[in-house]
């Protein structure tokens, strides 16, 4: 295992941020904590790289417990903290040089590893990392946290407030990470980005909800799930919300997902009904449920 | 150790490239000394006077000529009698009024000597300090003068009365004050600023999570600014020296030990400060407010401490500054040796002690 | 049906020095709609908005909204707009009802007027057991909802909406859209940048900024068929990266 972390809790005051949190990574895994701002994911995210102590628990990354020994944890992990956590006086270079003599090596040492990341930061290796942009930043912080050849991987929300053409790449420099054998602990408050890791958690209010692949989570979906479409979309929520039957209603794109109480649950029904309250235009087809629909069933 | 220099150059650059504060950090001690010393000048020139000559006679009539003639003083009026030298103050014109006695010339050939008064306004007490030197200055050159050929010399008197504010501070006293505020806003608040920056930033989480050891985090954040000091401290003395003439009687090299001493003290109380604050606002209100308004206010800066209440009189034995001030005015102005500053010095040393245990204690190697 | 425009960008540019921030951008946004104003990071969105929001001149074109022109009467622009951004949206030391009652105060609500608004507001977002609450203690979908009606207090024409749902719970999330159609449906116009590519499906028309340019505007739908695409988030990627 290179993470396993076994009934952790954190308060902060009053305030219980994480409630008896257990989980493990595999070595060479790339694994999600799933769930909006508030869930508790950066003070898991601290905990495991030492700079918090847990009320109760235990946890340790890379074989070493996070108390006992966490000056070995600190030589052996990268981390991006949540927030651009960059010198933004600092050029690119200077900024990964920094970050490659403190972990005591060069950026020649270790530059396999951040390669193709590098390369599309060097044009502006001489630009002070304030004046980058956001997906840059990103980029350069994370060859930072690669410098020195860490074990294990922690990004805290690595691509929040990214644009999805940024996203998208930065998934695909963790899947070649991940093939280069480091573990890989990822964070994001963006349901669809659970779906590219190997494992998740799915996390709201200091618990975790349910922990496994993303196919399998989304199978544990009680429900058939029916993508609903008509002319109106603010009246069809409404209407669909007064349907006395209704289990659920949600817009998603742009259908609205509905399910049903009964058992007995034909499309036609619910057609009729929305015929009867002047919708036209009305699409109705059985989906499959998302992580994210699974998500707002288990948070319910 | 390869860790540490690279740091160390970082801090470098922060402090290069940030050229607004780089500006104050050189500009700030240059316009301070320079302030204070063309406020407090000891030079005057044309100083508006007044005399109220009760005898008339050669003499006086020769020593006025001397005295309107000299650059430093213009007459601007004569006054008849004494009801007048108040009104004349109040005006505000006239920094001072010579009084000649009666029978001057007499006197200073029966009796040897004569007196001359000399009322000066000391609302401003260093032109009033100034200008009663000046002037026993030019009585002292013409006694020289008349007393060549004689052989029981004669003596002029003068007695120097000051209205409005009779008690002076020391003229020079403003250089080891203004350097004293510098080392420790320079040490103190730019230490803790740029060690708050880090937390703000979020850098701090990613150098806790480093092989860094925290006091070398510490220490690198230190060092750039002991040498900035250092800078800072050499360029008050010269100014004070080339600029302002001031000697400097003592030793420079316990001068040098006795500043690098009290930038140390600084630092640490910066150390100090950073652990006590998150942000870099905090940082720099607790140095503004903690630090340097009781330097100012209670180090004997400005206040002598002597008149102040006993309950300050007893604070400001908390304040560093108060120490370094004494160790300074004994170094630059009275030459004296450690033998006489020992005690002073081991002050400081204890302070620095408790301040760094302090600071080792409170700080954190992680985040809470 | 035709409706009239609230908003109308002609050619507008934003320079800074010699970048070209927003590029002679033009489109009109109707009456009631939900305009969705997307684009990558850097991509102009945020000093475009400024611009329309009234507290950045343009370089040239020209734009009105809400019928003021952005170069003579910003003032009055930014009387008749609401404006909530995710960076700030209420005082975290304040109460909800504190809040309200200072942003009901700068835009010249009577004490009446607040008073009855607040009460609405309370009642309607079920606030009556943290109406007293620092705001600072409320979860981040709370603060969201509440921040947007307090950006509606004074029934402005159009609300610009700047990321206001980003880390957001996926409920939560979903209340606030539901709470932006009932908006639109009462007539207001909104006008809202978001990174989830799945609100971009609820919004009646999309915009997609590349580089200071509006690269595509229509109907989430028509994008698709344009770009061939399955959902928004293709159309962006596809768009963007060219």
């Amino acid at each position: 295992m290179s993470i396993n972390v076994q009934h952790i809790s954190k308060s902060f005051k009053e305030v219980k941020a994480i409630n008896n949190i257990s989980f493990e990574v595999k070595e060479g895994e790339l694994f999600g904590l799933i769930g909006p701002d508030g869930a508790g994911k950066t003070t898991i995210f601290r905990i495991l790289t030492t700079l918090l102590f847990s009320d109760k628990g235990t946890a340790n990354v890379a074989g070493f417990d996070v108390i006992d020994n966490y000056k070995d944890i600190r030589n052996h992990v990268g981390y991006m903290p949540g927030r651009f956590s960059l010198y933004q006086d600092l050029t690119v270079e200077e900024n990964l040089e920094f970050f490659a003599t403190i972990f005591g090596t060069t950026i020649k040492e270790n530059y396999d590893l951040i390669k193709d990341i590098y390369i599309q930061i060097e044009p502006f290796k001489t630009r002070r990392a304030g004046k980058l942009s956001g997906g840059m930043k990103q980029k350069l912080a994370l060859c930072c946290a690669l410098i020195h050849k860490p074990k294990v991987l922690f990004l805290d929300e690595p691509t929040t407030g990214v644009d999805p053409v940024s996203r998208k790449e930065f998934w695909e420099i963790l899947k070649r990470l991940q093939k280069k054998g480091i573990t890989i602990l990822v964070s994001t408050p963006y349901m669809d980005e659970a779906a590219l890791c190997d494992r998740i958690a799915l996390i709201q209010e200091g618990e975790i909800l349910e922990i496994d692949t993303p196919q399998e989570i989304t199978k544990h979906y009680p429900k058939a799930i029916y993508n609903v479409k008509a002319n109106n979309m603010y009246k069809l929520i409404n209407s669909l919300k007064k349907y006395e039957h209704h289990y659920s209603v949600y817009p998603f794109g742009e259908y609205v997902h509905y399910t049903d109480k009964r058992t007995k649950f034909s499309i036609d029904i619910l057609k009729n009904y929305l015929v009867e309250n002047q919708f036209s235009d009305i699409e109705i087809i059985e989906t499959t449920p998302s992580i994210e629909d699974t998500f707002m069933e288990l948070a319910k | 150790m390869k860790r540490f220099i690279g740091f160390i150059k970082k801090e470098f650059y922060h402090i290069f490239r940030d050229k607004r504060s780089l500006f104050i950090l050189f500009g700030m001690p240059i316009a301070q000394i320079m302030l204070f010393g063309f406020a407090i000048t000891n030079e005057i020139n044309n100083v508006d006077i007044a005399i109220l000559d009760k005898s008339k006679d050669a003499t006086t009539i020769e020593i006025i000529n001397k005295i309107s003639s000299s650059k430093y003083f213009s007459v601007e009026q004569l006054i008849n009698n004494e009801s007048e030298i108040e009104p004349v103050f109040k005006k505000g014109k006239v920094k001072a009024v010579l009084i000649f006695e009666k029978d001057f010339s007499k006197k200073l050939v029966k009796e040897n000597n004569a007196t001359l008064q000399i009322i000066t306004d000391a609302t401003d007490p260093n032109t009033a300090n100034t200008i009663s030197n000046y002037t026993n200055s030019i009585l002292q050159k013409y006694q020289q003068e008349i007393n060549k050929n004689i052989k029981i010399p004669y003596q002029i008197i003068p007695k120097s009365h000051m209205v409005f504010n009779p008690e002076l501070k020391s003229v020079f006293m403003f250089v080891p004050g203004v350097m004293t505020i510098i080392l420790m806003l320079v040490s103190a608040m730019m230490t803790s600023i740029s060690i708050t920056r880090e937390k703000e930033l979020g850098t701090m989480e990613i150098l806790l999570v480093s092989p860094l050891k925290p006091f070398q985090v510490i220490i690198g954040k230190v060092v750039p600014y002991i040498f900035l000091s250092i800078i800072n401290a050499i360029v008050i003395v010269l100014l004070s020296i080339f600029v302002f003439k001031m000697p400097v009687q003592g030793s420079l090299f316990l001068l040098a030990f006795e500043s690098v001493l009290f930038i140390i003290t600084s630092l640490s109380l910066g150390i100090l400060i950073s652990t006590l604050s998150s942000t870099q606002q905090t940082a720099m209100m607790i140095s503004l407010m903690g630090l340097m308004l009781p330097t100012i206010l209670l180090s004997g800066f400005i206040f002598p401490i002597s008149s102040m209440p006993l309950p300050l009189q007893i604070i400001s034995n908390i304040i560093p500054a108060k120490w370094f001030i004494i160790i300074l005015k004994g170094i630059m102005l009275k030459g004296v040796g450690i033998s006489f500053i020992w005690k002073e010095t081991s002050f400081l040393l204890l302070m620095t002690m408790i301040f760094i245990a302090i600071s080792v204690k409170k700080y954190k190697i992680r985040l809470e | 049906m035709k409706q009239e425009s609230i908003i109308q960008v002609e050619n507008l540019t934003k320079k800074f020095n010699d970048f070209t921030a927003v590029n002679a951008i033009s489109f009109n946004v109707k009456k009631g709609e939900i305009f969705g104003f997307l684009g990558a990071n850097g991509a102009g969105k945020t000093t475009a908005m400024k611009m329309l929001i009234g507290i950045s001149t343009p370089t040239s074109g020209n734009a009105h909204v809400a019928g003021y022109n952005v170069f003579k009467n910003p003032e009055n622009i930014k009387k008749s707009i609401g404006y909530m951004s995710q960076k700030f949206a209420l005082y975290d030391d304040l109460t909800v009802k504190e809040n309200i009652t200072f942003f009901g105060g700068i835009y010249g609500l009577s004490r009446k007027q607040i008073e009855v608004k607040r009460r609405l507001l309370v009642e309607e977002l079920g606030l009556q057991d943290i109406a007293n609450e620092l705001v600072s203690s409320l979860p981040l979908g709370w603060k969201q909802k509440i921040a947007f009606s307090v950006a509606l207090l004074h029934e402005p024409k159009i609300i610009f909406l700047d990321e206001p749902t980003g880390g957001v719970d996926p409920i939560t999330r979903r209340q606030f859209w539901e709470m932006i159609y009932k908006t639109a449906n009462n007539g207001t116009t909104v006008f809202v940048t978001t990174h989830y590519m799945d609100e971009a499906e609820y919004c009646d028309r999309v915009s997609i900024m590349v580089d200071g340019k509006i690269e595509a505007l229509d109907t989430p739908k028509n994008l698709k068929k344009q770009f061939n695409a399955e959902n928004m988030n293709d159309v962006f990627l596809k768009l963007a990266r060219g």
